[in-house]
């Protein structure tokens, strides 16, 4: 009945018909709508087949987690072995390692990524001269335009040991160079760092957007009753972001497990890969690389399954606070 | 916005000349390894070597970009970049906003479940290796399609495109209909004409993801001959693999590449297609986060 939820005039037209027939009724307003409508839902056939196929077949070719999957059996023929990949994935010790290096690397995002838009944004916000924000502003978007491969080439090449400016600096100082690029104790710092340069700048779009509502007499008049420029920042402008702030930290909260797979994967190699993997890089290398379909869709199951327990319970957090929620 | 004019303390005046030059400073960081790069790449080898840092090459070479313009490897790959993205393009655009347009329209039996089906999507997938299933049974592995059709609609665009079409006037749609139109005239004639702003925004968002893809590539080419610029650099810079080159197929006179300002030149070549629509991207995307941030 869901299909008429969206015309309630149909809806109640069908309740007022005598008991009889309704659902042959109803399904007679279904086909006059649908022959009316028809070019519509012509043009949404391309739309519908592509969620049809890319989204919604591999949710329905998820049942190979609890299956051992075989290409040639197909996802119909092939063995059913229930929970057997969960329970060797839980009580496998790579499980925990994932979760720690997923958990860590959200931590450090949230504590060192999260706040960096928001104090550029601020301060962005104090420039008095418009030409040179707007100059500040085209350099500092650049980065997000770039693809992770190129960002992860950069810092390949200021990074290395043969030459990278980076390693010519540190060695100036320190007296000999550090292996950055694979070292474990370096993997985490270099991720972080990549973030910052790609995302600060874009992630203030958002931050100065909610800024430009501020009505300018509230500053007048927090003036006229002698605030500072901190008092102010702290009075007029911070409220003015709280809730866009909160309403980020949720969605962050509700994409807790996300870490980003082309970054991480094009940053692990074999030397790091004990910090490096997380749930992502791990079904790739254990399911396309080593072929083990059934055990890497299995994990890649739990991910989503948490993750979208995480969403909802994030947005339900943000409607008790009073915000609108997402969905 | 600037401030309004205001009496400024001594201590304000401080904090404004600090943060002019702190964001000044961020500015230039922020793009200052790209023009390395670029200086890079069209330096010699010795200077690569014997000096640090730079951003004016003493002695300007092409070298490293005759050396790729000489070999079939790294022509192929430009081609089919900029083959897939032109096509991909117009691809996801057809996708997107045929799609949006019938969601837009309130009275449209069916609305509901279609935009639910949207939205649970973009909270729940069938992650990586159900869709290289799907991908693989289709029969697109090491097909040119397998790096458009699996990202021909971003549902957050889709939703933006859809909002943007529910807030066009009403009475423009019911005129036409006065006048006989049918659906898919007004779609043709009426909406995508006024939609042209938000179509050339959407071009620029997803040319840049197709361009930028390397995902895609990854999990479904392993025919390297077709594999796109992001493949190649990561092959060439990440896994070192520097005898890349086909050797320009010339047998006798085998030419050694030009290996650090070669690296760089690749990565000027990825970037270059990014920054030189920057300015228009920047022009629109401002428009796009608006349009999104309308709710629908």
């Amino acid at each position: 009945m869901s299909l008429f939820k969206s015309n309630s005039s149909q809806t109640e037209l069908a309740v007022d018909v005598p008991q009889a027939k309704p659902a042959d009724s109803s399904m007679k307003t279904f086909l006059k709508r649908l022959k009316k409508d028809k070019w519509l839902y012509l043009l949404l056939i391309p739309g519908l087949l592509y969620f049809i196929v890319f989204k919604y077949a591999p949710m329905w070719g998820l049942i190979i987690a609890f299956q051992d999957y075989s290409p040639f059996k197909g996802v119909l023929g092939s063995e059913w072995v229930g929970f057997d990949h969960f329970k060797n994935f839980f009580q496998n010790p790579d499980f925990f390692r994932l979760l720690r290096n997923t958990f860590i690397l959200a931590v450090l995002d949230l504590v060192f990524f999260f706040p960096a838009p928001i104090i550029l944004a601020l301060l962005l916000n104090e420039l008095r001269i418009n030409l040179y924000k707007r100059t500040v502003q085209t350099l500092i978007y650049v980065p997000h335009f770039m693809s992770w491969v190129i960002i992860a080439s950069i810092t390949y090449i200021f990074f290395t040991t043969s030459g990278g400016v980076a390693n010519e600096i540190v060695a100036h100082f320190y007296g000999k160079e550090i292996n950055f690029l694979s070292s474990p104790d370096w993997f985490r710092p270099l991720i972080m760092g990549q973030i910052i340069w790609k995302e600060t700048g874009w992630g203030t779009v958002i931050f100065l957007a909610a800024l430009a509502t501020v009505d300018q007499e509230q500053y007048e008049a927090a003036i006229v009753d002698g605030a500072g420029r901190f008092r102010r920042l702290w009075h007029v402008t911070l409220p003015a972001v709280r809730s866009t702030i909160i309403v980020l930290l949720i969605l962050r909260l509700g994409n807790f497990l996300d870490t980003g797979f082309q970054q991480i994967f094009l940053m692990t190699n074999s030397l790091n890969r004990d910090v490096a993997d997380v749930f992502d890089t791990y079904v790739y290398f254990v399911g396309i690389t080593q072929g083990a379909f059934s055990y890497s869709t299995a994990v890649g199951l739990f991910k989503s399954v948490v993750g979208i327990i995480l969403v909802l319970g994030a947005n339900k957090l943000a409607k008790k606070m009073g915000q609108e929620g997402i969905f | 916005m600037g401030m309004p004019k205001m009496h400024n303390t001594p201590g304000g005046r401080i904090f404004d000349v600090v943060n002019f030059v702190v964001l000044g400073v961020i500015g230039i960081l922020m793009i200052i390894p790209f023009l390395y790069v670029i200086a890079g790449s069209f330096a010699t080898e010795a200077e690569l070597t014997s000096r640090s840092f730079f951003i004016f090459p003493e002695t300007f070479t092409l070298e490293a970009y005759e050396y790729i313009f000489s070999t079939d490897r790294f022509i192929r790959s430009i081609l089919v970049s900029i083959g897939v993205t032109v096509v991909g393009t117009i691809v996801c655009l057809f996708f997107t906003f045929s799609m949006a347009y019938p969601l837009s329209r309130r009275n449209l039996a069916g609305r509901n479940l279609f935009m639910n089906m949207v939205v649970f999507s973009m909270m729940f997938s069938g992650g990586m290796i159900p869709t290289y299933i799907v991908v693989k049974s289709l029969g697109l592995l090491d097909s040119y399609w397998a790096l458009i059709l699996p990202i021909a609609i971003n549902p957050f665009n889709l939703i933006i495109v859809k909002t943007f079409f529910q807030n066009i006037p009403i009475e423009l749609e019911e005129s036409a209909k006065v006048d006989g139109c049918t659906e898919l005239g007004i779609f043709w004639r009426i909406m995508l004409p006024l939609s042209k702003p938000v179509i050339a925004t959407f071009a620029l968002f997803y040319a840049v993801a197709i361009w930028n893809d390397f995902f895609s590539a990854l999990l479904y080419i392993s025919d390297s001959s077709k594999w796109p610029v992001q493949v190649l650099l990561q092959q060439i810079i990440l896994l070192s693999q520097s005898t890349i080159g086909d050797t320009a197929a010339t047998g006798a006179e085998y030419v050694t590449p030009p290996d650090q300002s070669l690296k760089l030149a690749v990565v000027v070549i990825a970037t270059l297609p990014i920054l030189i629509i920057y300015p228009f991207l920047q022009k629109h995307f401002a428009k796009g986060m608006l349009l999104g941030s309308v709710k629908g």
